[in-house]
C-alpha cells in the first residue's frame, strides 16, 4: 500500500512535469497543453498502453488530466465490444461521466455560493 | 509567431530582437521540480481517496477512478472558491493544471468569474470556455482511437 502511494507520488509528479516541460519549452498556452496531454492519453489508450500505467501507479496515473482521453476510449471501447460501430458514441462518456457531471454541478454550486474577486 | 514578423518593419525587428535578449529566463529546473512536488502531492491524495473509497464503499481498483475524480473536483471547487488554488497554480504551473483538479479548477473559477452577467449567459455560456478544448480534443482523438481499433477489430486484424 505505502509502494502504491510513493509510485502514484512519482508519476503523477512525473506527468505533471511534461506538462511543465511543454510550458516552459515548447512555450505552449496552458489550453494548448492539456488537450495536448488529452490527446497523448487517448493515443496510449488506443495502444493499450495506458492500462498498466493505471495498474502500476493508481492515482498517479487516473488523476492527470492524460487519464481523460484514457478513460474516454475505454468507455467507447467497451460499448463497441456489445453494439458495434454505434457503440463508439453511445459508449463514449461511459468511463468518465462523473468527471464530467461533477465539473458541470460544482461548477454551478461554485457560482451560486462564491463571489468573484477583484 | 510567423505572421507577427511578416508586417515588422526591420526597426520593430531590432526591438523584438532586443527584447528577446532582456526577456527573464523562465527558471525551467525550478519549475519542474515545483511541478513534480504538487502534482505528485495531488496524485498521492486522489491515492489516499481511492483507498477510502476501495474500503469504505466496496470500488475495485479499476472502477475507483470514476469517484476519486468526482471528489477531486469537489475539492478543487473549495479551493478554487476561496481562492487557493489560484495562489497554488502560480506556484507550481503544471503542477496543479494537469491533474483533475486543474480542469475542475478551469471549468469554476469560469463559472465564478461570469456570474455576474448572469447564470444563463454568464455562468451557462462561459462555465466550458476555458476546458472546451480539453472536452473537444478528447472526445475527437478518442473517437477516432476507437473508430480504428473497433473497425481493426471488426475485419479481423487486431
Amino acid at each position: 500500500m505505502l509502494a502504491m502511494f510513493f509510485w502514484a507520488f512519482v508519476i503523477g509528479g512525473l506527468i505533471c512535469v511534461i506538462g511543465q516541460l511543454l510550458f516552459d519549452v515548447a512555450k505552449l498556452t496552458p489550453g494548448h497543453t492539456l488537450s495536448l496531454l488529452v490527446v497523448a492519453g487517448a493515443i496510449l489508450a488506443g495502444f493499450g498502453l495506458y492500462e498498466p500505467l493505471i495498474n502500476f501507479a493508481g492515482a498517479g496515473a487516473t488523476i492527470p488530466i492524460t487519464s481523460f482521453g484514457n478513460s474516454l476510449v475505454h468507455g467507447a471501447l467497451d460499448d463497441a465490444k456489445n453494439h458495434g460501430l454505434i457503440g463508439v458514441l453511445t459508449g463514449m462518456f461511459q468511463v468518465t461521466s462523473s468527471g464530467v457531471s461533477a465539473a458541470i454541478i460544482f461548477g454551478f454550486l461554485g457560482a451560486l455560493i462564491f463571489k468573484p474577486k477583484g | 509567431m510567423a505572421s507577427k514578423q511578416k508586417n515588422t518593419t526591420p526597426q520593430q525587428q531590432r526591438y523584438q530582437a532586443l527584447q528577446q535578449k532582456h526577456e527573464k529566463k523562465r527558471p525551467l529546473l525550478k519549475n519542474c521540480i515545483r511541478a513534480f512536488f504538487v502534482g505528485g502531492l495531488i496524485c498521492t491524495v486522489g491515492q489516499a481517496i481511492s483507498y477510502f473509497y476501495i474500503y469504505f464503499f466496496d470500488f475495485t481498483e479499476q472502477s475507483v477512478g470514476n469517484p476519486t475524480v468526482a471528489t477531486m473536483v469537489f475539492l478543487s471547487m473549495l479551493l478554487t472558491g476561496f481562492g487557493i488554488y489560484d495562489r497554488l497554480g502560480q506556484f507550481a504551473g503544471a503542477g496543479s493544471a494537469v491533474p483533475v483538479t486543474g480542469f475542475g479548477n478551469a471549468v469554476i473559477s469560469a463559472a465564478i468569474e461570469h456570474r455576474t452577467e448572469g447564470f444563463v449567459l454568464g455562468v451557462g455560456g462561459n462555465m466550458f470556455k476555458l476546458a472546451g478544448s480539453v472536452l473537444l480534443f478528447g472526445v475527437f482523438a478518442a473517437f477516432v482511437v476507437a473508430l480504428i481499433r473497433t473497425l481493426l477489430s471488426m475485419w479481423g486484424v487486431l
